[in-house]
């Protein structure tokens, strides 16, 4: 049996998949909210990280692409041991309120789907800029000048995406799915590859706890504070100008209307 | 007292079973559950019907034999103790109590509350053993294990094989009984030579019998009547990756005596 058949065909090697693949995406979501957070400083911070990671297209291409693949082992391995766990009891118990079990760790297939239909409508949103799913426009036409050169206003985009109250609350019910999810999945990341015993237990758990608690406060104040006309008030009033003037069709999209 | 018994009833493998509920005689609050079966059983037969099939053996706890789920616990409402253990006592003049068979694809049914546990059988029989030399018994004391891992040994060697971890997980995972024979082996200088052919056999043998994988819910540990502790899994977990990076052991070219 080589390494790879080993993890690929046996529930515990498919268990090394999801917290593989799990530890890898926390790393991403803590990065990827400390990127986010800078929506709280002036429009030109944020629009000068995303002007830099734009620039850099590889990096940009090669990120998308590993995460991709590490979504679709996770997501993967999900499905494969939840199909296998259903078969395993296909008659079920006269009550079947479970004995001993937090409710967080029995609904990880659940929150697990409702993130990756939150990730399809994020990457629609912020991402492909598709301007059907917004509730506002046509995001794309957002641009602004940075060094003398045409970028994306991607602060302009946050704060006019997040005034709309059904998209704050869409990605405010996601994060909280997120922190269900990683309230139980940090831990059992470290179960699934056999880093615990009874004294690193509690400590785990612990880690679980705050950083999923983190990440959820981090990640929730972003629409909260826009909705709620606490960031960004002034600034969405003038874009959301300067939206409708590029729109009309004798201009081109790329002139600059300050 | 007297009790309400909801019990499942199903004449063999292979036939529909349906729940039936009984009205027991009068009972003393001081007999076992098991005790209180056979008095109910007495009744039933004495009207001519079939009494219940139950498993029962040496009625003090150290068997692994008594396998009811009552009221959707596996051996009953209290913690580390096994259906044999579990008394009248607990429960209240009039209630009516929900007997279930273990339920797992790899637990089949044989008549009412008896399930066939062989599944657990071949699992030991794929590498929970060790190979010695029969003969005069060795000098006690030969063999020097430090006191930290004989204690540990002493508790996963506790698992008696019940298959209560089975009937809890909302899986039907057998993986605190498989992880707690690795582990007694695992952690005793006898049992060094196989450790690493050990576990890979037993967890491959464990998903050939179709028991689901572990989410670490806590289900099994909390209903063990040993407790035996989630942390045997993450140290099979553990076990598991070793084997699979060390790999099969290599053949040695022209590898002939002399």
């Amino acid at each position: 049996m080589s390494i790879v058949s080993g993890i690929l065909n046996s529930s515990l090697g498919k268990k090394y998949i999801m917290a593989g693949t799990g530890a890898l995406l926390f790393a991403f979501v803590i990065a990827h909210l400390v990127g986010n957070l800078q929506v709280f400083g002036p429009p030109e911070l944020i629009n000068n990280y995303a002007h830099f990671l734009q620039s850099k297209p590889l990096m940009v291409w090669g990120a998308r692409i590993g995460l991709l693949v590490i979504v679709g082992l996770h997501v993967w391995s999900a499905v494969q041991l939840s199909v296998a766990n259903r078969a395993a009891r296909p008659v079920s118990y006269h009550d079947t309120e479970p004995y001993g079990s937090t409710w967080q760790s029995r609904y990880m297939l659940v929150s697990g789907l409702v993130i990756a239909a939150f990730i399809a409508y994020h990457l629609a949103h912020f991402t492909a800029l598709l301007p059907g799913i917004n509730g506002v426009g046509d995001f794309s036409k957002l641009k602004t000048e940075l060094h003398g050169e045409e970028a994306r206003d991607v602060y302009g985009m946050m704060i006019l995406g997040f005034q709309v109250w059904w998209v704050a609350l869409f990605y405010m019910v996601a994060q909280a799915l997120l922190f269900i999810h990683l309230s139980h999945g940090l831990a059992a990341m470290f179960q699934s590859f056999g880093l615990r015993d009874h004294v690193w237990w509690p400590r785990i758990q612990i880690f679980a706890k705050a950083a999923s608690i983190a990440i959820f406060i981090g990640y929730a104040l972003i629409p909260a504070t826009i909705y709620l006309r606490v960031v960004g008030t002034d600034y969405a009033e003038k874009v959301k100008h300067s939206m409708v003037e590029s729109a009309a069709p004798t201009k081109p999209a790329s002139k600059e209307t300050h | 007292m007297k009790v309400k018994l909801k019990v499942w009833r199903q004449k063999s493998r292979n036939t529909p079973g349906e729940f039936r509920t009984y009205e027991s005689p009068g009972l003393n609050e001081n007999m076992s559950f098991l005790e209180m079966l056979d008095v109910v059983n007495e009744d039933i037969a004495n009207r001519g019907e079939d009494p219940i099939a139950f498993d029962h053996d040496c009625r003090e706890g150290i068997c692994g034999t008594c396998s009811c789920v009552i009221n959707g616990k596996p051996h009953g409402p209290h913690k580390g103790v096994a259906t044999c253990q579990t008394y009248m006592r607990s429960f209240r003049d009039g209630d009516t109590i929900v007997v279930e068979p273990w339920r797992a694809a790899a637990f089949p049914i044989i008549k009412d509350l008896v399930v066939d546990r062989s599944a657990f059988d071949r699992i030991q029989h794929a590498g929970g053993f060790i190979s010695v030399r029969t003969g005069a018994a060795p000098d006690a004391n030969s063999i020097p294990v430090s006191k930290e891992n004989s204690d540990l040994a002493m508790d996963a060697a506790q698992c008696i094989g019940c298959g209560a971890c089975v009937a809890a997980c909302k899986n039907a995972s057998a993986m605190l009984f498989v992880a707690a024979k690795v582990s007694h082996l695992g952690l005793l200088p006898q049992g060094q030579p196989e450790r690493y052919k050990r576990v890979k056999a037993m967890v491959a043998q464990m998903d050939t019998e179709g028991f689901g994988s572990c989410t670490v819910t806590g289900s099994c540990e909390a209903v063990c009547p040993k407790e035996i502790s989630l942390d045997f899994i993450a140290r099979m977990n553990r076990d598991y990756g070793l084997a699979l990076l060390k790999g099969e052991p290599k053949k040695i070219a022209g590898g002939v005596a002399g």
